[in-house]
């Protein structure tokens, strides 16, 4: 009894923080040693596709309603209670819609391109660290493993776009692929001083990096130094871009192109792709949350007791909820505005960062004034290069006046 | 292992072959991806993950790009548009199967193959102290290599002024 009523020594013994995996030991228990780790992995994948399912299902009936009430309208409110099970009479809907081919398509690729997608959406959920001990797949190089499953995306829309026959989907391939080549280098970018200041290119060891708080409060995440603000900035504006999302959702351009790729799908094959772009969106917002937002970690020593799935759930809502509201506050960029303000801002921006961090990490042991010194230097650095850049990228462009009829 | 590494050479070589035997360029940039990735499983059969993930990075994930980008960019000549005369295809065929084959028979029969022990995968720290220590001075050459192909690039495909001459 005396044990029992003893409170938890550390926050990653108490009782709901290891319920996860007494409930995978539970399950599995009672097999063989030899099956136990590939039931274990199954369980694994289908809990991700599970939890990651609904999350989808419920992030497109959120879009709708937060895009609705920004827009001063109610948004879907007629199926089931404050419209709930929308998501649901919508997968009907795709399911039972007819499946249409162009007959000039090429029917393979056609085929292929929205499996595809959605495959390697799903595959660089298995190295996030969802929580404490809560990874699907541990690998020493996982942050690079999950770039390279990511990078293949742009592939299938390339794929999609092709395959149809399409004068508005081929130049939505074109478009897939500039994106792509653009945007790639500033998210790898972006992501290497993390590394470099981590010490690890495993997504457990960067989110056990960030641990602890500096004089007790301000937690040791990335994001809230100088250099991880600025290379969380150019991550999450690169991620956008990479996840096809509004305001660099120019493959899909609906004024320019009709619907760009995805003009010849219907039913469930678009349905796909519609899962395809919510799964890489909170996959590559997953990422952003292990690189610079602390993983798991509470934010405070005090909020451990909540634990670190939830904190990470937390964490990962926020960032999507942050790209519902970009969606709906700013217009959609001409393909030479996306193009120039990758390379000629994100960039250099991103290069300069490197420096960044790598003088972070030299500098790691300097307290006290040279501690204060190594805040200003870098922060220097990412200002000074941010304004230069700036300037010059919205040179000749404005202020815009505002001329208005008399009364 | 063996059957694995079979398997993996089949993944590698089918792609491969295939890409070179279609008309469609598109179709056979797209096999060659899987080849890439055939390769990339071949290092992680091997305990190489670094190499393998970095493979697929920058084979499927940048180079296929490129190699798309031209594709679509550029127009096949007119040329390419009529079969050569058959005689001249099966004596084209016939050289180059003769010197594919006599390349691959002299490298397979007369290099004496050393039986390599099986070494332990290099750890990931390993492999970057060794980049940034002894090797640091090629992998800064490699770069700077890089980097003059990437401006001769520029400066080829950069549009001239009219002052120079140039049609474009």
């Amino acid at each position: 009894m005396i044990l029992a009523a003893a409170a938890p020594a550390s926050p990653a013994d108490a009782w709901l923080e290891r319920a996860p995996l007494l409930l995978r030991d539970a399950l599995t228990g009672w097999l063989p040693d030899a099956l136990r780790p590939w039931v274990a992995a199954l369980l694994s994948i289908a809990t991700i596709l599970g939890v990651f399912g609904l999350l989808f299902a419920y992030m497109t009936l959120a879009e709708r309603k937060i895009l609705g009430r920004i827009q001063n309208r109610p948004g879907p409110n007629r199926t089931g209670p404050f419209g709930l099970l929308q998501p649901f009479a919508d997968a009907i809907k795709a399911l039972t819609k007819e499946d249409i081919v162009p007959r000039a398509a090429d029917q393979v690729l056609h085929f292929l391109a929205p499996v595809v997608l959605v495959a390697l959406s799903l595959i660089g959920l298995a190295v996030i660290p969802f929580g404490r001990n809560l990874v699907a797949v541990e690998l020493e190089a996982s942050v690079l493993y999950f770039f390279a499953a990511g990078a293949a995306t742009e592939l299938s829309i390339f794929m999609a776009g092709w395959a149809s026959r399409n004068k508005y989907s081929l130049l939505a391939a074109m478009r897939a692929l500039a994106q792509l080549i653009s945007y790639e280098v500033p998210l790898l970018l972006s992501m290497v001083p993390v590394v470099v200041v981590a010490g690890s290119l495993s997504t457990t060891g960067i989110v056990a990096a960030q641990g602890g708080w500096a004089a007790g409060v301000w937690p040791h995440w990335h994001a809230l130094t100088p250099w991880g603000f600025s290379a969380f900035g150019v991550f999450m504006v690169a991620a956008l871009a990479e996840s096809n999302r509004s305001p660099f959702d120019l493959p899909e351009a609906e004024s320019e192109l009709i619907a760009g790729h995805l003009t010849e799908y219907s039913g469930f094959k678009y349905a796909l792709f519609f899962m395809a772009e919510y799964l890489g969106m909170a996959a590559l917002s997953a990422m952003g949350v292990t690189l610079f937002l602390g993983g798991w970690q509470a934010p405070l020593a005090v909020l451990e007791f909540i634990p670190s799935y939830v904190w990470f759930g937390m964490k990962l809502l926020l960032l999507l909820l942050g790209f519902i509201w970009i969606r709906a506050t700013f217009p959609r960029l001409r393909i030479d505005q996306l193009t120039r303000l990758s390379w000629k801002f994100l960039v250099p921006l991103a290069l300069v960062n490197l420096v960044n961090g790598g003088l972070w990490a030299v500098t790691s042991d300097w307290t006290g004034a040279a501690g204060v010194a190594r805040w200003v230097v870098s922060a220097l650095l990412v200002v000074v290069p941010f304004v230069v850049l700036g300037r010059s990228l919205t040179a000749g462009y404005g202020p815009r006046t505002y001329r208005y009829a008399s009364p | 292992m063996t059957l694995l590494l079979a398997i993996l050479a089949l993944v590698c070589l089918v792609p491969a072959v295939a890409a070179v035997l279609v008309r469609n360029l598109i179709h056979s940039a797209l096999l060659f991806v899987l080849a890439w990735l055939g390769l990339a499983a071949f290092y992680l059969a091997v305990g190489a993950e670094f190499i393998a993930f970095a493979h697929a990075l920058v084979y499927v994930g940048g180079v296929s790009m490129v190699v798309l980008f031209a594709v679509l960019l550029t127009r096949p000549g007119r040329e390419s548009a009529l079969p050569a005369p058959s005689a001249q295809r099966a004596l084209g065929g016939l050289v180059a199967v003769s010197l594919v084959a006599s390349m691959l028979g002299s490298s397979i029969f007369w290099t004496r193959l050393p039986s390599v022990e099986p070494t332990p995968p290099v750890p990931l720290r390993r492999l970057g102290e060794l980049l940034a220590g002894p090797y640091l001075v090629a992998l800064l050459l490699v770069g700077l290599i890089l980097t003059v192909a990437l401006i001769g690039g520029l400066l080829l495909a950069a549009p001239r002024r009219p002052s120079e001459g140039g049609d474009a």
